[in-house]
């Protein structure tokens, strides 16, 4: 199994590399786009992937364990966004320091929101939960509309990630190739985590049938708000790049990243963490080079999501990295 | 004639009277307030049918609204107005020229609701689920972003103003009752018996020789076709059209409408629209800001309202998981099993003394 999977990857990540080559020489051959400009847009495309990899990794993991889409992963992604605004302009922290206090408050909300929308419903009919979630959702950005106001806000110009460099004629802001980066670090310590731990271990029989697990004397409340917590810790990192990267933070901003990352998520395989680092890159890359090589339906952007969904459920709905056949389509 | 029917009548024309009464009677503001409850209530029984009655899960409601909005917009407009509103790009000139009478835009913009809703469906409803959930709201989405972005015909993202406004009670209430009685009539028939067979066990409905297939997509079109006349009616009360304003947050007021409601109940869903729009206009005073014996109470502000809004819905989410109804429907029997039952209690509170 284990060989299947990785061979699974490899594919997948060969067939990613060679679609970029062709992306490359389509766009030297038909629109004659310099090899500099389309390194720029590679980079912006990782970077954005990153971002929407860190937030599908929440989505995959509660998936996992509960089989049901975290509606409010998108508002706490949002939240913890206003969270950086709020250490680094309020409390003018350092960024390093903003970062940590993002990442320390953001779960808390994950976490009230599994113990409180989730946690009750947990034997009730799948629906239920789902309009549950939507209606934490749309508490969470009703909230923020209160309390922060509906006015857009941007992050305080953070020097050390926002300064620009140039290689070769490449220009790149500090921040995009820091995400990349920070997204593959927080990847392997978070597989070891799973893998290697007990608590990891745990959480995979919690996966596997959470009342067997609950038999074996797993703690599965403890382990289903640990996994909130982590996919909320996750989407914090997420949120503050975010923040740095693109201005305008509203209450609503989370609602779009969220639903591609989900996308992202069954892309890649849902279930599988791996997956769904591959889905956010696919996504990532693709949204940019779609306006990167076609300006013309640049408005479209947001649909490009939406059909990469229909179609991979419908071509293969397990996604990418899915191995077992489980009950979607 | 049964009696039941006789009664149904009777009060279809009680309230068509009622409607036409209070059209002379009331100011604008109580009439909008009203006219939005039945648009609601239409949009509402719309989504509920393929909810509650189907058992499937859509959020595209607002995308079916977005379309019939807009072909009422772009066809009810009065030709010499147009141009005024087109100031960025002129209309494209197949359609510039057309103008049609509210009730044939409206059905046009069902008919191409459902058109639409026909053509996602082959896709899209093979998904279960949660992902069913996402692919709509995904297609509401679509729809939204190719609205903002066909400058020439739906004027983008600057909406199109102008629209001739609806404020006709009488108009309005009677084409709420005939998306209703036309519902009933459906529900009521082998056909849609056939969806509720399918709500509760889809292997049991196959089995006893229906088709699955076609009948979600009769459920979806039918949902999306009401949808799309509810959303005109909606785009005529408002009198602009603006893509912002079928936001998906749009099909979240017709979520907690049929929860409330029930899932599966017609008359609940009515209900409900009645409680929520009129509850939403009535929690307005949570944005004014309140003075208690001379000091400003701070929490009131704007927002507050969708706030206490939300968390009411969480709260008929997770304790009245049923809604008003539950599957029931509203009928004479019920009211007088009621009645008795508050006599009764009545009665023994007295028997005690």
């Amino acid at each position: 199994m284990a060989k299947v999977l990785k061979s699974n990857l490899a594919a997948a990540i060969m067939a990613i590399m060679l679609a970029i080559i062709l992306i490359y020489i389509y766009s030297a051959a038909a629109i004659k786009m310099e090899t500099a400009v389309f390194v720029q847009h590679m980079v912006n495309g990782l970077s954005l992937g990153s971002l929407f990899a860190l937030v599908a990794i929440g989505y995959t993991m509660v998936y996992t364990i509960l089989s049901m889409i975290n509606f409010a992963h998108g508002d706490i992604f949002m939240m913890s966004i206003y969270f950086a605004f709020f250490a680094v302009s309020s409390f003018h922290m350092p960024w390093v320091l903003a970062l940590f206090c993002v990442i320390a408050t953001t779960p808390v909300i994950g976490a009230l929101i599994e113990r409180f929308a989730y946690r009750p419903l947990r034997d009730a009919p799948k629906n239920s939960v789902l309009i549950s979630a939507i209606g934490a959702s749309f508490l969470l950005e009703n909230a923020a509309t209160y309390l922060f106001g509906g006015r857009p806000k941007a992050l305080p110009d953070i020097p050390v990630l926002t300064r620009v460099i140039t290689i070769q004629s490449v220009n790149f802001q500090v921040v995009s190739i820091v995400i990349p980066i920070i997204t593959f670090v927080l990847l392997a310590v978070l597989l070891n985590f799973i893998n290697r731990t007990k608590t990891g271990i745990a959480m995979r029989a919690v996966a596997q049938d959470y009342e067997i697990a609950r038999v074996m004397g797993v703690n599965i409340n403890w382990i289903i708000s640990l996994t909130f917590i982590i996919g909320s810790a996750l989407a914090a990192v997420g949120g503050f790049m975010w923040g740095v990267r693109y201005p305008g933070i509203t209450p609503t901003m989370g609602v779009m990243p969220g639903l591609k990352c989900f996308v992202a998520a069954v892309v890649g395989g849902i279930g599988d963490i791996k997956g769904a680092v591959v889905g956010g890159f696919i996504l990532g890359l693709g949204e940019i080079m779609i306006v990167a090589l076609f300006p013309g339906i640049s408005g479209y952007r947001d649909a490009f999501a939406f059909v990469l969904l229909i179609v991979i459920l419908l071509v293969k709905p397990t996604g990418i990295l899915g191995s077992k056949a489980r009950e979607k389509v | 004639m049964s009696k039941k029917t006789a009664f149904s009548i009777a009060a279809i024309g009680a309230i068509l009277l009622l409607a036409l009464v209070l059209n002379s009677v009331l100011d604008s503001y109580s009439k909008r307030v009203l006219n939005l409850c039945a648009i609601y209530a239409i949009i509402a029984l719309s989504l509920n049918l393929v909810n509650g009655f189907t058992g499937m899960f859509s959020l595209g409601q607002a995308g079916f609204m977005a379309i019939g909005a807009y072909a009422v917009a772009i066809f009810t407009v009065p030709v010499e107005l147009r141009a005024q509103g087109f100031y960025l790009e002129p209309m494209h000139p197949a359609i510039a020229n057309i103008e049609l009478p509210l009730i044939v835009a409206l059905l046009l913009g069902g008919v191409l609701a459902g058109a639409f809703a026909f053509v996602i469906g082959f896709p899209v409803l093979r998904l279960r689920g949660d992902y069913l959930a996402i692919a709509t709201l995904g297609f509401s989405e679509i729809i939204r972003i190719i609205f903002t972005n066909t400058q020439s015909i739906t004027n983008g993202a600057l909406g199109i103003k102008n629209v001739p406004s609806l404020s006709n009670m009488f108009f309005i209430y009677l084409a709420a009752i005939i998306v209703f009685v036309l519902m009933r009539l459906l529900l009521s028939s082998s056909f849609g018996r056939a969806f509720k067979a399918i709500r509760e066990d889809e292997i049991v409905a196959e089995a006893m020789g229906i088709n699955l297939f076609k009948h979600k997509i009769a459920s979806f079109v039918i949902s999306a076709f009401f949808a799309g006349i509810g959303g005109g009616l909606y785009g005529a009360l408002l009198g602009t059209v603006d893509p912002k304003n079928f936001m998906f947050t749009l099909t979240y007021n017709f979520v907690l409408i049929i929860v409330l409601g029930g899932l599966g109940s017609m008359s609940g869903t009515v209900i409900a629209s009645f409680i929520i729009t009129i509850g939403m206009e009535w929690l307005r005073f949570f944005d004014d800001t309140l003075i208690l014996f001379g000091t400003e109470i701070p929490i009131f502000r704007p927002g507050l309202r969708m706030v206490v809004f939300s968390i009411l819905l969480m709260v008929i989410v997770l304790f009245f998981q049923k809604g008003l109804m539950g599957q029931k429907e509203l009928s004479v029997d019920m009211v007088k099993g009621l009645v008795s039952r508050v006599k009764g209690l009545g009665k023994k509170r007295g028997d005690g003394k």
